[in-house]
């Protein structure tokens, strides 16, 4: 797993990158209420926004950390946004990205540089 | 952050762990680690304890006793305050000479004086107000006081086990209490649309009394956060948002806290700031109406959300004053400001979050029933 700046994990899963938010950022979050995701087809460039996530306090966006299409989107969000918060490594995923170029994952942290990033 | 203010329980909440923020001068609890949301939904179900410390409290005092001091507040408020009964509260507002709103606050008869709560914001405001406009007035502000709000449900139960007497106050009665907590100016009501009260204890008592509430299985702690989405829920106005000095009282959907004395043909018609615009919308209605807003979607639509006419094109007509998702309806809930033609329930118009226009109905306030004991 990698780790952006931005708080999201990526995990590569065959050829695809599986997107979401760390547990540490859904806790600053707070309870996560309405995620708004991406049309499924979508080309997207790193750093362009493509999730907006409302919470009880705010919305924010998420970054796409890569360039690529977007391949899937995690249905189960909308009627049940608080997965983000009960499961967000796992149940809680955003989209799944097909890469342009899996190089682009090599800038990002591993899990120790993460934790030490948060700490 | 050295500037901020504290009150008496800001080690306590503190040590429970609170999210920490500044508001209105104050460093205060936005959530404790349960969170907004399942605090919102305790105090809803159960009984929540708020800090709102930060207010105003004010003692209104004349030579003649109260009723005196209620002929002298008459002219800053639009409220029958000389027809209050003795130990009852209203809620009632300064209004300026535009007919706006300068702050909102309550007002209470405590036999030979007028005691007064304000918003933290305005107070230093709201006390220069009073000083200039109430000659003969003695207007003490009181800063030896913190002030506790319990909540909910189980409210009742919880403080008439320690200060007997509190349950059969009804909804705005006011009440002094001798009790292993000194001396508690209480009253019945609160800013969350359940049943409740709102608690004045001295500084010195403050944390004693707050962590004997907090030990009942009953009580959680409740920060700004949820005391937002369930005020919004009940419909209640928050002032510098959807109510400030431009918005009339009766554009804010407050006519109900006009009591007849002070209309057209009333015993003491007008008298207050901004009587001629504020009489003259009540007979003749205003242009816009403070309204409930239901999206359609699950978005929130949020403060400065503009509001359309239309999915397409024309000039914004309105635009949202507060929004959130609200926790117990589970579906998001705004207020805003429309033009009187489209301010009726069920009429649907268009909000723009992200540059997308949004359809959200004109729905009824409160969100929530509210569970006031009368």
């Amino acid at each position: 797993m990698k780790f952006t700046e931005e708080h999201e994990w990526l995990r590569v899963e065959d050829d695809l990158v599986v997107v979401g938010i760390t547990e540490h950022a859904s806790e600053q979050l707070g309870d996560v209420v309405f995620v708004e995701m991406p049309e499924v087809g979508t080309q997207v460039t790193k750093d362009d926004e493509v999730v907006v996530i409302e919470s009880v306090k705010a919305a924010s966006d998420i970054l796409a950390p890569i360039d690529g299409e977007i391949v899937e989107i995690n249905e189960v969000l909308a009627d049940t946004p608080g997965k983000v918060n009960d499961d967000p490594t796992g149940d809680g995923w955003f989209f799944k990205i097909k890469p342009s170029d899996l190089g682009q994952l090599d800038e990002y942290m591993d899990e120790t540089a993460y934790q030490d990033y948060i700490s | 952050m050295a500037d901020l203010l504290t009150t008496p329980l800001n080690a306590m909440h503190r040590e429970l762990g609170a999210k920490m923020v500044p508001f209105a001068g104050y460093d205060m609890p936005v959530q404790y680690p349960a969170g907004v949301m399942k605090e919102h939904l305790h105090c809803r179900a159960s009984a929540g304890l708020f800090d709102v410390s930060h207010m105003g409290q004010v003692i209104v005092r004349a030579p003649d006793g109260y009723a005196e001091a209620a002929k002298a507040m008459e002219a800053l408020v639009p409220v029958d305050l000389v027809g209050l009964g003795e130990m009852r509260q209203r809620y009632g507002f300064f209004t300026n000479e535009q007919g706006g709103i300068l702050d909102d606050l309550m007002l209470a008869n405590r036999g030979d004086h007028m005691f007064v709560v304000v918003n933290a914001a305005c107070k230093t405001g709201d006390i220069a107000h009073m000083r200039a406009g109430l000659p003969g007035c003695e207007v003490e502000e009181i800063t030896d006081r913190a002030l506790l709000a319990l909540q909910g449900p189980a409210a009742e139960a919880v403080l008439e086990a320690m200060v007997p007497g509190v349950a059969a106050m009804q909804f705005m009665d006011v009440g002094i209490f001798a009790s292993e907590f000194g001396e508690l100016w209480i009253s019945r009501s609160g800013y969350t649309g359940e049943d409740g009260y709102e608690v004045s204890v001295t500084e010195d008592q403050a944390e004693a009394l707050a962590r004997a509430l907090l030990a009942q299985d009953a009580v959680e702690p409740i920060g700004l956060g949820a005391r937002d989405s369930l005020r919004l829920e009940a419909g209640l106005c928050l002032y510098g948002h959807d109510i400030d000095e431009s918005t009339s009282p009766v554009e804010a959907s407050l006519i109900w806290a006009i009591q007849k004395a002070r209309r057209a043909g009333g015993a003491r018609e007008g008298g207050f700031p901004g009587a001629d615009r504020i009489l003259d919308e009540i007979a003749n209605g205003a242009a816009r109406a403070r309204v409930g807003l239901r999206p359609e979607g699950r978005a929130p639509m949020r403060e400065g959300t503009p509001l359309f006419e239309a999915a397409e094109g024309g000039a914004p007509v309105g635009q949202v004053t507060s929004g959130a998702f609200g926790p117990t309806i589970q579906a998001p809930m705004s207020m805003g400001y429309l033009p009187k033609p489209l301010a009726t329930e069920g009429t649907v118009i268009y909000g723009e979050v992200r540059g997308k226009r949004m359809p959200v109905r004109v729905a009824k306030l409160p969100f929530t029933p509210a569970n006031f004991k009368r």
